[in-house]
């Protein structure tokens, strides 16, 4: 094609003229603007109890994906349970931070062991640490059992181990966590809900 | 319009107008913030930036209660703690969480350059969309109450969407439903004054004889309203302003500069076109004709040769 120099310019001066226009509004309209997608909308929603404070408010957690199989779920999301009696969907800045804490990467995911005198943490599986947690228990109990008093009245007692309990449990797991720590006949049996 | 959860009521700098034909039957809604039960716990802070995944820098402390400082890209509601004497001996600790107000005549929105960067709902919500945003910061000019930030990241405004993701499927915005002790409140507008007329009345029965509501008709009344127990001076906290309207300077570049601008660019393309027509283009001498010229001989002297020094050189003397 030739183009003259004189014919340059024009070309140089419709194609400046028009995108100008279009810079002025009097393009075609784009697609309108929507809100941004709910990102909740498939999302795996699971009741769960905050871990802080004693009030054990009850949070929602949503993760990502649907179950599948293929699919590990990862949580995106927590807000509170408008279902729980305690919280009816409120949460505290605390428990409205949840997500972080659950990603933070100071947070301890697996049991840890110290060796009495050592500096040292290392990681053990939770078979071991149930494991080491029930033998030391048993021995314990076996060597400090009272199963009578002096009056020859049985009592079943073990008062050489006690046990702390969370208070972030619902009222069924503190049922249970209560009838466990008695059978074993524990005495000193307290609870953090007084923090 | 199919793909929208909510109706578009106004669009900035576009004159073609939004559909409306369904706009009769959304029910507009409103924040309701009760100061008088806030307790600055910051619970909505968090709860929005978990919602819309910002994280704002960790900052320092300055001696205030204040955290962050101010509204931020990544801050679109702060709570303001004011300590106020109301009276001799009677000091009070007013807690107002900041936020966008969403007016029902958002200045932002009229200042606006950019066509689809600020939006307004039918449902009353004003929301910016920042793939339109061009970074300019007349929101911030045209904004009433000093609410959009512009970002460091990427140059653009953002501010409070009142979760318009959330109220879009039903559900309520996310400091609403954290607020420990409901002092944050959602529901239609005509609901949300129906309460504070509940809440006032408590306060005034409580001594605080100048409660009311907070819903400048400065600026078309708004979809974020405040309970205070100082009704009559809302600049106790943390000078919230008392009668907010639009910068003048909004109306006056939309107003009349810009169309007025427009009809300039129009009445300079149709002159030049008049003048093409009855005088017809400028006539210049045809300079490719001459192009066969031979070109004219060269000058020897002032050719150059590296045998002569330069000071004998004819074009340095």
């Amino acid at each position: 094609m030739q183009v003259t120099r004189r014919q340059f310019f024009k070309i140089c001066a419709a194609g400046v003229g028009s995108s100008s226009l279009v810079a002025l509004g009097f393009a075609p309209g784009e697609a309108l603007a929507e809100v941004r997608a709910f990102k909740l909308a498939r999302t795996t929603e699971t009741r769960n109890t905050c871990p802080y404070c004693s009030v054990g408010c009850g949070v929602l957690i949503y993760s990502l994906g649907d179950k599948a199989k293929n699919a590990p779920g990862e949580i995106m999301h927590i807000e509170g349970d408008p279902d729980h009696p305690v919280n009816r969907g409120t949460l505290c800045p605390k428990g409205a931070g949840l997500l972080d804490f659950v990603h933070s990467p100071g947070r301890l995911t697996q049991p840890e062991y110290r060796a009495p005198g050592s500096k040292e943490w290392t990681p053990i599986s939770w078979d071991d640490a149930f494991t080491r947690i029930a033998k030391l228990m048993k021995d314990d109990r076996d060597k400090n059992f009272i199963a009578k008093n002096d009056k020859g009245e049985t009592v079943n007692r073990w008062v050489s181990t006690g046990m702390l309990a969370a208070s972030a449990s619902s009222n069924e797991t503190g049922y249970l966590t209560q009838k466990i720590a008695r059978s074993l006949g524990m005495l000193a049996f307290d609870n953090q809900a007084r923090v | 319009m199919a793909l929208q959860s909510l109706d578009i009521k106004a669009r900035s700098a576009t004159t073609t107008p939004s559909p409306h034909v369904r706009i009769e039957g959304a029910i507009p809604v409103a924040k309701l913030i009760d100061i008088s039960k806030c307790i600055g716990c910051k619970a909505c802070q968090v709860a929005c930036m978990e919602w819309n995944d910002l994280r704002d820098e960790v900052g320092t402390n300055v001696g205030v209660y204040d955290n962050p400082r101010d509204l931020t890209d990544q801050s679109w509601t702060v709570m303001r703690f004011s300590e106020v004497e109301v009276e001799q001996g009677r000091l009070e600790w007013l807690i107002r969480k900041d936020g966008c107000m969403h007016c029902a005549d958002p200045g932002c929105l009229k200042a606006c350059p950019s066509p689809g960067a600020i939006v307004q709902y039918s449902n009353g919500i004003v929301d910016f969309h920042e793939e339109n945003c061009i970074g300019c910061g007349y929101c911030i000019t045209g904004c009433p109450f000093n609410i959009p930030r512009i970002s460091k990241k990427d140059n653009k405004a953002y501010k409070c969407t009142l979760c318009s993701d959330r109220v879009g499927v039903g559900l309520e915005p996310a400091c609403v439903k954290t607020c420990p002790t409901g002092a944050i409140v959602f529901g239609s507008k005509i609901d949300m004054i129906h309460h504070a007329e509940g809440r006032i009345a408590d306060l005034k029965e409580r001594g605080y004889s100048n409660a009311g509501l907070y819903d400048p008709q400065g600026v078309g009344g708004t979809h974020v309203m405040y309970v205070l127990q100082h009704g009559d001076k809302p600049e106790l906290y943390a000078n919230l302003p008392k009668d907010p309207s639009i910068s003048p300077l909004v109306s006056l570049w939309k107003g009349i500069t810009k169309p007025l601008m427009n009809f300039g660019i129009g009445l300079a393309v149709f002159a030049g076109f008049f003048h093409f027509v009855t005088v017809g283009p400028k006539l210049v001498p045809d300079e490719e004709a001459d192009a066969d010229d031979p070109p004219p001989p060269a000058d020897p002297s002032r050719a150059y040769d590296p045998a002569r020094p330069l000071s004998t050189r004819s074009d340095h003397e």
